[in-house]
């Protein structure tokens, strides 16, 4: 039977940087087994409200609840259980830049798991064919673009198959193509391994063509929420501007 | 200015007992632990011998020549091989290594913070301390004392090279001195001394790497404060540590 639980619940979750209020409530389910994508503005505070539900960050006030267990209060160590269930991209891949392509993805496995070094170098090899970057084990991450670390920084996050996975803007810096293949990359991982995913993103037709979910944050709180249909005739004029700009702009920059 | 050191020196104190904590953590890491004592071992081994051979033969050429002014040349080598293991060799190691090392420490953990490496260590359920600074704290205490070995080696080589071919002093006088006047307990108190150094130097490295912030000009500041923090803590601690032991 299907669990119709959210795996995550947010609530009213603030936090102030400085003089900065950057999260002023944030309420918000994230549903089991789904895509869930968060939007906004540039510098609204995505990656903030990330790295909160991750735990790199504790909020001023209010509560993530990871299957009804509040993670801002938890203990070291079940945090570290908590933190096993979750993959994350990072905005900017944050790779190991004193270790090359393979040490990178082979490094979750390392850690938890004992692994002969043989099956290690497959898996290794069938995740980096999975995210198109084959034969680029023994490169350093300062030898690749952008966009080929970020590939590799979603390796490393999907390797150990996590139940839950977060990608802070896991297209942005890609050319369309491979955009494309990211995303399907994205909802086949999330297929096979039956899990959640939460992605923060600027790509809007994206968007529309993978979540299942569709959040919009806005001025530090989540103003609209929905499946990406309910999004386009929002009630609210910021949320369907916001949704129909990203959609035109590129037929108008493909002409 | 009082507060902020005694703050400072809090905070260094918790990084200390944080890493130290650490290490009975699972898994132990054994195999950073000789990563990093290599990485000290081999940016400084050089610049030891180099310091060590050169401050010996001038502790031997001033201190010769002033001996010379009461007839006791012979004393040169007992001199020159207690200053070396009470006080040279450790502190002049310990800042070569701060210099070299320490700055190093703060500028790779302050790079791993900025380009976010270390969320990404707590995102895959690594802990950053245990990963990242228990090991140079461990490298540190047994690195500095054995490169401060090699220090008094060289110091007391440079002496005798100088004092037999330049002041001509007696080779069996030069040994038979040393011999009368260094005792165990000066090469135990200057290895302790040493160790001591070792861990200030990654402890403050580490720290300063940890906290940093603000992207390059952030590691920038954090390689700087690193080094002179470290070497103050040094020349401090060492008067101190020198008023306990001798
Ligand atoms: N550690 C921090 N200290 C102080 N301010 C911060 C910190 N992290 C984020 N901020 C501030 O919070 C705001 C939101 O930042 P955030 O990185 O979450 O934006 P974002 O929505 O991810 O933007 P983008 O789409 O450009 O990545 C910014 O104004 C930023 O200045
Ligand atoms: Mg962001």
């Amino acid at each position: 039977m299907k669990d119709e639980r959210p795996i995550l619940e947010i609530r009213n979750l603030r936090r102030t940087f400085g003089e900065q209020q950057v999260l002023k409530g944030v309420n918000l389910k994230v549903p089991r087994g789904q895509i869930t994508v968060i939007i906004g503005g540039s510098g609204c505070g995505k990656s903030v409200l990330l790295k909160h539900i991750i735990g790199l960050l504790k909020p001023d006030e209010g509560s993530i609840l990871l299957d009804g267990k509040d993670l801002v209060t938890m203990e070291p160590e079940p945090l570290k259980e908590a933190r096993m269930r979750f993959g994350m991209l990072f905005q900017d891949a944050a790779l190991f830049d004193s270790m090359n392509v393979y040490e990178n993805i082979a490094f979750p496995v390392r850690e938890h798991r004992k692994m002969k070094e043989g099956d290690l170098a497959n898996l290794v090899k069938e995740k980096l064919l999975q995210v198109g970057l084959p034969n680029t084990e023994i490169k350093y991450p300062s030898e690749l673009s952008g966009g080929m670390r970020k590939r590799v920084g979603l390796a490393r996050a999907i390797v150990l198959n996590p139940e839950i996975i977060l990608y802070d803007e896991p297209t942005t810096g890609l050319d369309p193509i491979m955009s494309h293949a990211i995303d399907d990359l994205i909802v086949a991982t999330q297929k096979a391994l039956n899990g959640t995913t939460i992605i923060i993103s600027h790509d809007i037709r994206a968007t529309v063509r993978i979540a299942n979910k569709v959040a919009m944050l806005h001025h530090g709180a989540i103003v609209a929420e929905g499946t990406p249909e309910e999004m386009m005739r929002h009630a609210n004029p910021v949320v369907r501007e916001f949704l129909e700009s990203g959609i035109t702009k590129v037929p108008t920059s493909a002409r | 200015m009082v507060t902020y050191s005694l703050v400072e020196f809090g905070g260094f104190v918790t990084t200390l007992v944080g890493g130290l904590r650490a290490l009975f953590q699972k898994p132990f890491r054994a195999n950073l632990i000789l990563k990093e004592m290599e990485s000290i071992g081999v940016n400084s081994t050089i610049i030891i011998m180099l310091t060590g051979s050169f401050t010996g033969a001038v502790l031997a050429l001033q201190s010769g020549k002033a001996f010379r002014l009461f007839n006791a040349e012979g004393l040169t080598g007992a001199v020159v091989a207690l200053s070396l293991l009470r006080e040279l060799g450790p502190v002049m190691t310990a800042l070569m290594v701060a210099a070299r090392c320490g700055s190093a420490m703060a500028a790779h953990i302050g790079t791993m913070r900025v380009t976010q490496q270390i969320d990404a260590l707590e995102v895959m359920a690594v802990n950053p301390i245990s990963y990242l600074i228990s090991p140079r704290i461990i490298a540190g205490f047994v690195m500095v004392p054995l490169l401060s070995i090699v220090f008094n080696i060289l110091g007391i080589l440079g002496a005798y090279l100088i004092s037999i071919h330049l002041l001509e002093i007696n080779e069996a006088t030069f040994f038979d001195k040393i011999q009368a006047y260094v005792k165990t307990e000066d090469l135990w108190n200057g290895f302790m001394k040493a160790a001591c150094f070792g861990v200030i130097i990654s402890v403050v490295g580490c720290r300063k790497g940890f906290l940093t912030e603000g992207g390059a000009e952030g590691v920038g500041k954090a390689t700087t404060d690193a080094v002179v923090i470290a070497s103050v803590t040094i020349l401090v601690s060492d008067y101190f540590l020198t008023a306990l032991m001798f």
